[in-house]
């Protein structure tokens, strides 16, 4: 069953499209549990409200990282896997029988899990470290979950296999989908290789297996939570390519060399625990130097690649549309009322000047020691999966809820500014927290006054000024949250239908047209915009290294 | 092209001038970012260790009591007060929700902690100087350390280990 959309004139199959709002509404219920949890955890750092009651803020905190990091990313995920495998290839969707089973598992994972947290039974943390134990429902929702994206993921895989034999589409995969391909490899080992620990943790919860040794369950756990963010970091460069291509008809000016980026992120990848484990007991620095770099930083490299494709794909189209004065001419004539174009724009800078610098320091052994569970670590995930994945996923909405629920933007006007609000918000609240976290504050933590212990301690007197701004950021962004849940919610439910191409609030670009003969450079502005981040990134690298060396020394 | 097949030739178009410049320069830094953590093990004076023992919980219990009888000096809150003989092994204790023992040691001096938990995993996390690792349970991790800094520090635990967790805060004192 098909119906050929009257505005970009691909067929749609109508079953794929019924899977892919469902999962939507989903991710969107899932972001909404985050997010009104994110705010109880604001006030409850702050401790100038410190909120919640010990047991709760820990509880809420489990709440939080399942459903912000998972669970809403998962969900839309797998919905922007069958968006990019049937719609956008102008193909079937492989089983629907399948796609409703992936659906049920997903929702019934999410159901277990977050009644399992609500009624205290898994005061665990998102990481869920053995010893700790949880309640075994929670471990099987867990596993649920998992498998029913495994299955949807693999649906993304059939569906691939009958467009490509049906000759739907051309010769190759359009850049979205081949990036998305890219994400579903590295989902496929995630889940297959660190997921797989749910499962003799919950025989020991069952009391099934005697013991799970905690150097093991860390190492294997990893496998699923670092990959897993590479799998957003992939998703989301695949809908930073579709932001430029829709907003402004941007294209790679190099397809190969984006191609070539995204097989980087499949091969650079594949130990990612070792990025979580270079402060712990156990593995030998040859091996954390090796999986963390794999010689050459391999998947930094990749995101430094993208990094400069897809604001050259955008300044590319815009100086062939006319707008080549001097060097960002064609950035200040970008349409920024378009929110998907603003949304796309903060989430690459985001994601590089907060998530990817801070991301480096991180992952290299021996700066780790600086950072290792300080406030610094969810600082720098805010950077990249929630002001990259997470903001760039919101922008593509935008192009969802006409395109695939039919509807018109309800309340425009706040779908313009929500981007900014927060993105902004996030960008505080990020930086903020790395810098607490410089101070040593730890994340994960009730109350750094250590009240009930039997000494104290007390952090530099700066940090008071950066739980401010961390409080002034969270609130921002949980409002720029809020606006875009408020904005999907009413124009999915209760919006105007979408009657055809004159009730589209959101330009299609067209094709700029073709370049001139150009030997010169092509997107000089884009060049000097990366070599400004080159200079920031390095200053704060050799910033930590200097810090690192003023310290005790240690063997 | 994002939504569309690429055009024609796209695999054997030639890599534009900027954009070539940008990825050599990005490889350049990203393989200096790896060799810069070799050159670190050779010549940096902070560089986690490896050095892991097997270990019990009563195993290093027993251990770790035998080193506080040995050179316990006092008791601060409860807490053992142990000044260890500089170059040699320390033992701490991580467990819910306390750092045992209280240790006094001397600057410039080298120490070879053994760090290992009776329960749950939790974070080392010594304050102000900001260092981290972490300490899990069955196996003893080998740091050694010597303080470039005098004065009072703060062991707090950054590895959520259950509802006491922000109790769990130790102390070492650094001796001139």
């Amino acid at each position: 069953m098909f119906r050929t959309c009257d505005i970009t004139g691909l067929k749609v199959d109508l079953n794929a499209e019924k899977l892919i709002k469902l999962n939507a509404v989903m991710a969107v219920v899932s972001l909404l549990v985050g997010v009104i949890a994110a705010l109880l955890l604001v006030l409850t750092r702050w401790q100038v409200v410190h909120l919640l009651p010990v047991e709760w803020y820990y509880r809420i905190l489990t709440l939080h990282g399942l459903n912000a990091l998972i669970f809403w990313i998962v969900f839309f995920e797998i919905a922007g896997l069958y968006f990019g495998s049937t719609i956008v290839l102008n193909s079937r969707m492989s089983s629907s029988k399948f796609g409703w089973l992936s659906l049920i598992l997903m929702v019934l994972g999410f159901l277990l899990v977050n009644s399992t947290i609500l009624t205290g039974n898994a005061d665990v943390l998102m990481t869920s470290y053995a010893p700790l134990q949880a309640h075994p429902v929670y471990y099987l929702g867990v596993i649920l979950f998992a498998v029913g994206a495994l299955i949807g993921v693999f649906l993304f895989f059939a569906n691939l296999l009958i467009a490509r034999r049906e000759r739907t589409y051309g010769d190759s995969l359009p850049l979205f989908t081949f990036g998305l391909v890219a994400a579903a490899i590295i989902a496929t080992l995630t889940l297959a290789t660190g997921a797989i620990i749910y499962i003799p943790t919950l025989l020991w919860s069952l009391g099934i297996i005697k013991s799970i040794d905690a150097g093991v369950y860390k190492l294997i756990w990893w496998g699923l939570g670092h990959s897993s963010q590479q799998i957003n970091v992939t998703a989301m460069i695949a809908v930073w390519y579709l932001g430029a291509f829709l907003t402004v008809g941007g294209t790679s000016i190099n397809e190969k060399v984006s191609r070539f980026a995204f097989v980087f992120y499949v091969i650079g990848i594949n130990v990612a625990s070792a990025h979580h484990l270079l402060v712990d007991p156990g593995p030998s620095p040859a091996w954390k130097v090796f999986n963390t770099s794999y010689i050459m930083y391999i998947a930094v490299l990749a995101s430094m690649i993208h990094a400069f494709a897809v604001p050259s794909a955008v300044e590319s189209a815009q100086r062939r549309r006319g707008f080549t004065k001097g060097l960002f001419d064609w950035l200040k004539n970008a349409p920024w009322g378009n929110p998907a174009f603003s949304a796309v724009l903060l989430s690459i800078i985001l994601f590089g000047f907060i998530g990817g610098v801070t991301g480096v320091v991180n992952g290299m052994e021996q700066t780790n020691i600086i950072v290792h569970n300080t406030l610094s670590i969810p600082g720098h995930f805010k950077g990249t999966v929630v002001g990259g994945t997470t903001l760039a996923f919101m922008g593509a909405t935008y192009y969802l809820i006409p395109l695939v629920f039919r509807k018109r933007i309800s309340f425009f006007g706040l779908a313009k500014v929500q981007p900014w609000v927060f993105g902004i918000g996030i960008a505080i609240l990020a930086v903020s927290m790395y810098i607490l976290g410089a101070f040593g504050v730890p994340r994960r933590h009730y109350d750094i006054t250590f009240s009930g212990g039997p000494f104290t301690y007390t952090f530099n007197p700066a940090v008071d000024f950066f739980w401010v701004l961390f409080a002034v950021g969270g609130i921002l962004a949980v409002i720029g949250a809020l606006m875009w849940i408020l904005v999907v919610v009413f124009s999915v439910f209760f919006g105007a239908p979408l009657r055809g191409p004159q009730d589209m609030q959101l330009q299609i670009a067209s094709p700029p047209p073709p370049a001139k003969e150009n030997h010169g450079f092509e997107a000089p502005g884009t060049l000097t915009l990366t070599l400004l981040f080159m200079g920031v990134f390095l200053i704060f690298l050799l910033l930590n290294w200097g810090w690192l060396a003023a310290m005790w020394e240690v063997k | 092209m994002a939504l569309l097949p690429p055009e024609e030739g796209w695999y054997f178009k030639k890599v534009a001038k900027d954009e070539k410049m940008w990825i050599t320069l990005a490889l350049v830094v990203c393989l200096i970012l790896f060799l810069w953590m070799i050159v670190w093990h050779i010549y940096g004076r902070q560089n986690p260790s490896f050095t892991t023992y097997r270990t019990t919980p009563q195993e290093f219990n027993a251990l770790a009591t035998a080193f506080m009888e040995k050179y316990k000096t006092g008791e601060m809150n409860g807490i053992p007060v142990v000044e260890p003989s500089p170059n040699g092994d320390v033992f701490l204790v991580a467990k819910m929700w306390r750092w045992e023992p209280v240790l006094v040691l001397k600057k410039g001096q080298e120490y070879r902690f053994h760090i290992s938990s009776l329960d749950v995993l939790h974070g080392f996390s010594l304050q102000p100087v900001n260092m981290n690792f972490m300490v899990y349970p069955g196996y003893d991790y080998v740091l050694t350390f010597k303080p470039t800094s005098s004065g009072e520090f703060a062991i707090v635990c950054n590895e959520f280990c259950g509802i006491g967790h922000h109790m769990m805060i130790g102390k070492i004192i650094v001796k001139e």
